[in-house]
């Protein structure tokens, strides 16, 4: 019986790669365990093995080919003399590794499709109105955008340095530090041991001498080990020292939910890190703003949290392709005018935003979108003003509801335009449990665009 | 048991040189040297030098009482946390000090900052919440720092300043600048995950950092063998290679020659060194604390035959024939500097409203 050899996926969060080579042939004899093949997506590369001995038959994918599928079959196994002519084709192959839907093992094309807890990138963003005047434009991921950050700024200070698990020799462990070691050497790229506290602390010690250090952590859900040092150290020293010991210094990675990894690995910080004097909290959506905040981040006299997110790291944006090119934190963006509804979101809570809009102005509501972009310093008066011509608010964040984001945004709108509102700030959030691991359930955890268009119709009264 | 050792001199010396010889690995060479110097002959200070103890070790005395009695007064509110019975562990250290060197520690921190140079009356400022205190009344006992004295703090969150110490360690590796960074930490705070990270750290990374660790038996009520499955805190950093000795930490010249051995292996690029000081705190863990969990018998007894201060003193009037009213005209100078720094401390205005909102986050500078 011919096994079919199926894309694999590297990661929670990988919809597609690219099967750059093929290590063996038609007609060459594999045994369980061999590598016959290698893929990579942006963020890494990895060895196929052989799941059983045989023959391989037939390659259904050809080397090079990009954006292959998770799930797509790319070639079939077959014992010794066996017919593989049915095999060939694809859409008649059978799942050999894991069981999947059968639209998804049926479906030959190499095509990706999003996950199904986030919606695809929408189609009304554009950022170029921050642009220097006639600079260049290039399309990159987040990923590329916070490397490319991160990589001109060490270019342009001696100081600045990066420390954390996996950062260097391995390139990141979400590939974005990919290519700093090369460039910029083992004294600016620091691998460390998986002691969070620990390299948080020293990371802080080293800032109070006037270095800046950018500790990268490989999710926040990790740094609670190291959250003493953040807040007790690195957010408090300034103002114990009577203003002489300032902390230059940024925390980065990825924050809140990727994709089926529980709830030890899905928790949202943007809260918790937004409520205390001294941080700055920065949580942008596109790859331009994640390397001008980035950037700016970098080059604040503050420690700023910085908070990336896994799934938005594939996403592609257009990038101003410019040295100079600052976002300022505090200042959030209208990325999309409307004059019925105001929808605020800030990182991945903004696919949610964008797609309701998308989905509210094919019903005649005009949905002004606003990406915060910094939590803290909130620039709540870009949301007041627009609360003021929209009457109406929805909130949205993946983060739990209780203390939110969202709930600071309502009550500061209560305070500073209630007479202006035409109906109760309503909010979007993450549901109040532990993340769930299962598909479904982690699905009805997230927010989802159906509930931001049912909240903006809600306040709307329609 | 550390108690019984303690109870004759002689024992407790020979207990330190015997520990710095048993030294392994990377330790043996520095270590041992330091071994058969402790054994052939105790480190000697010549005049000067036991006079700038006696002065520096007083200043700190003096300034603690006074701090006491402040408190009492209720003119220091919070915690207060005295550093009396162990002045000659900072002073020692800071006598093998070079200009540069950052000293970072925990809540009892009065005496590193004096002993760092930073001014009586800012410190006592500090203490009593007044503008002129070195964080401006907006630190308070635990919380206070001076960039020109490359003191680094006063830090309330106990083992936090021994990963920060290790970074201070980082930058002057970064800089590659000659500085060592001095982490001081208690025998409460050697038990703290985040010690061993950073020990970890700092010998993978060869960081010129010294830690000392002041045992002085009780972190807050608990003694040393209630807490610790190693009682011998020099052994500590073993598994990573670090070395260590413990030292008298009662005796000056003890420490200081301690020192200078440890920063010496930290400056010249093996990497950290631990220093276990044995030494002892007279009053309570704070002010509020009464100390019921050791005697009072123990307590006058280490005042009695192990005092610092009383050891200098000593020396002074028997080897080096100071008369007594040498030593009291050195006594009245810093009871002066100390009741100036009271008098500060008492009438000098309270922060402005203002400082409520300053010094929360820096300006961003125009890129």
């Amino acid at each position: 019986m011919p096994i079919d050899i199926l894309m694999p996926a590297l990661s929670p969060t990988m919809e597609q790669g690219k099967l750059s080579k093929w290590l063996k042939a038609e007609g060459d004899t594999v045994k369980a365990g061999d590598i016959i093949a290698e893929i990579e997506t942006d963020k890494a590369t990895m060895e196929v093995e052989a799941v059983d001995e045989g023959i391989l038959a037939k390659i259904l994918i050809a080397d090079g080919t990009e954006n292959v599928a998770v799930n797509t079959p790319i070639g079939v196994i077959a014992a010794e003399g066996e017919d593989v002519s049915a095999a060939s084709k694809p859409a008649a192959a059978k799942p050999a590794e894991k069981p999947v839907e059968p639209e998804t093992k049926a479906e030959p094309a190499p095509v990706a499709s999003a996950p199904p807890s986030v919606p695809a990138q929408a189609k009304s963003y554009d950022a170029s109105s921050e642009f220097p005047a006639g600079a260049e434009v290039a399309t990159m991921t987040v990923r590329e955008a916070l490397r490319d950050a991160m990589a001109e700024e060490m270019r342009r200070d001696g100081d600045v340095f990066v420390m954390g698990e996996e950062v260097a020799e391995y390139q990141g462990a979400y590939k974005v530090t990919q290519g700093l070691l090369q460039e910029f050497g083992a004294k600016r790229v620091i691998d460390t041991p998986i002691t969070e506290h620990g390299f948080a602390g020293i990371g802080v010690g080293a800032a109070l001498t006037g270095l800046k250090p950018i500790v990268e952590f490989m999710t926040f859900n990790f740094a609670m080990q190291a959250i003493d040092q953040i807040i007790n150290s690195a957010a408090k020293t300034l103002y114990m020292s009577g203003g002489q010991m300032g902390c230059p210094i940024v925390f980065r990675g990825p924050n809140g939910a990727a994709a089926r990894v529980g709830a030890q690995h899905s928790h949202d910080y943007a809260a918790w890190y937004s409520n205390v004097p001294g941080l700055k909290v920065v949580m942008p959506y596109s790859a331009s703003d994640a390397k001008g905040l980035l950037k700016s981040a970098i080059r604040d006299p503050n420690p700023v949290i910085f908070l990336e997110n896994e799934i938005l790291y594939g996403r592609t944006f257009e990038v101003p392709k410019s040295d100079d090119f600052l976002v300022p934190i505090g200042k959030a963006k209208i990325v999309r005018p409307g004059t019925d509804v105001t929808i605020v979101s800030f990182g991945i809570g903004m696919t949610y935003a964008l797609g309701a809009a998308e989905a509210l102005a094919k019903e005649g509501i005009e949905a002004e979108v606003i990406d915060l972009r910094t939590i803290r310093p909130m620039d709540i008066e870009t949301v007041i003003a627009s609360v003021q011509k929209t009457n109406r608010c929805v909130a949205v964040e993946e983060g739990f509801p209780q203390s939110g984001v969202t709930a600071e945004i309502g009550m500061r709108i209560m305070e500073a335009a209630f007479d202006y509102l035409d109906a109760p700030v309503a909010r979007v959030t993450g549901k109040d449990v532990p993340m769930p691991y299962a598909a479904n359930l982690e699905k009805l955890a997230l927010p989802n665009i159906g509930e931001v268009v049912a909240a903006a119709k809600a306040v709307c009264y329609r | 048991m550390a108690v019984a050792a303690r109870k004759t001199k002689a024992p407790a010396q020979s207990k330190a040189a015997a520990k710095t010889a048993t030294k392994t690995g990377s330790a043996k060479t520095g270590a041992d040297k330091g071994a058969s110097k402790a054994l052939s002959n105790m480190p000697t200070f010549d005049k000067a030098e036991e006079l700038h103890a006696y002065r520096e070790m007083l200043l700190i005395r003096r300034f603690e009482e006074k701090a006491g009695q402040m408190y009492g007064m209720g003119l220091i509110g919070g915690f207060c946390h005295l550093y009396i019975g162990q002045e000659a562990v900072v002073i020692g250290m800071q006598m093998a000090s070079k200009d540069g060197d950052q000293v970072i520690t925990g809540y009892r921190d009065h005496g590193h900052m004096l002993a760092c140079g930073m001014e009586s009356r800012g410190v006592m400022a500090e203490l009593t919440g007044r503008q002129g205190g070195y964080s401006r009344g907006k630190g308070g006992s635990m919380h206070m720092f001076s960039r020109e004295k490359n003191f680094y703090g006063g830090h309330g969150i106990v083992g936090a300043q021994v990963s920060l110490g290790t970074g201070l360690g980082f930058a002057n590796w970064y800089r590659n600048d000659g500085r060592v960074s001095f982490a001081y930490f208690g025998d409460g705070a050697a038990n703290q995950g985040q010690v061993y990270e950073s020990f970890n750290m700092a010998q993978l990374w060869k960081l010129p950092v010294v830690y000392v660790i002041e045992n002085n038996r009780y972190a807050m009520g608990t003694s040393v063998s209630r807490a610790s499955a190693q009682t011998d805190f020099s052994r500590r950093g073993l598994s990573f290679g670090i070395p260590g000795e413990q030292v008298d930490g009662m005796d000056v010249r003890a420490v200081r020659a301690a020192a200078e051995r440890a920063i010496e292996h930290a400056r010249s690029g093996q990497g950290p060194y631990i220093l276990e000081m044995q030494t002892y705190r007279y009053r309570g863990h704070s002010m509020s604390d009464p100390a019921k969990y050791r005697s009072k018998d123990e307590v006058q007894r280490m005042r009695e035959e192990h005092d610092p201060i009383e050891q200098v003193r000593g020396r002074l009037t028997r080897d080096f024939k100071v008369s007594e009213d040498e030593l009291k005209a050195i006594d009245a100078k810093v009871r002066e500097i100390v009741n100036d720094a009271a008098e500060f401390a008492t009438h000098d205005p309270e922060p402005d409203v203002s400082e409520l909102w300053t010094d929360i986050t820096l300006e961003t500078a125009r890129a």
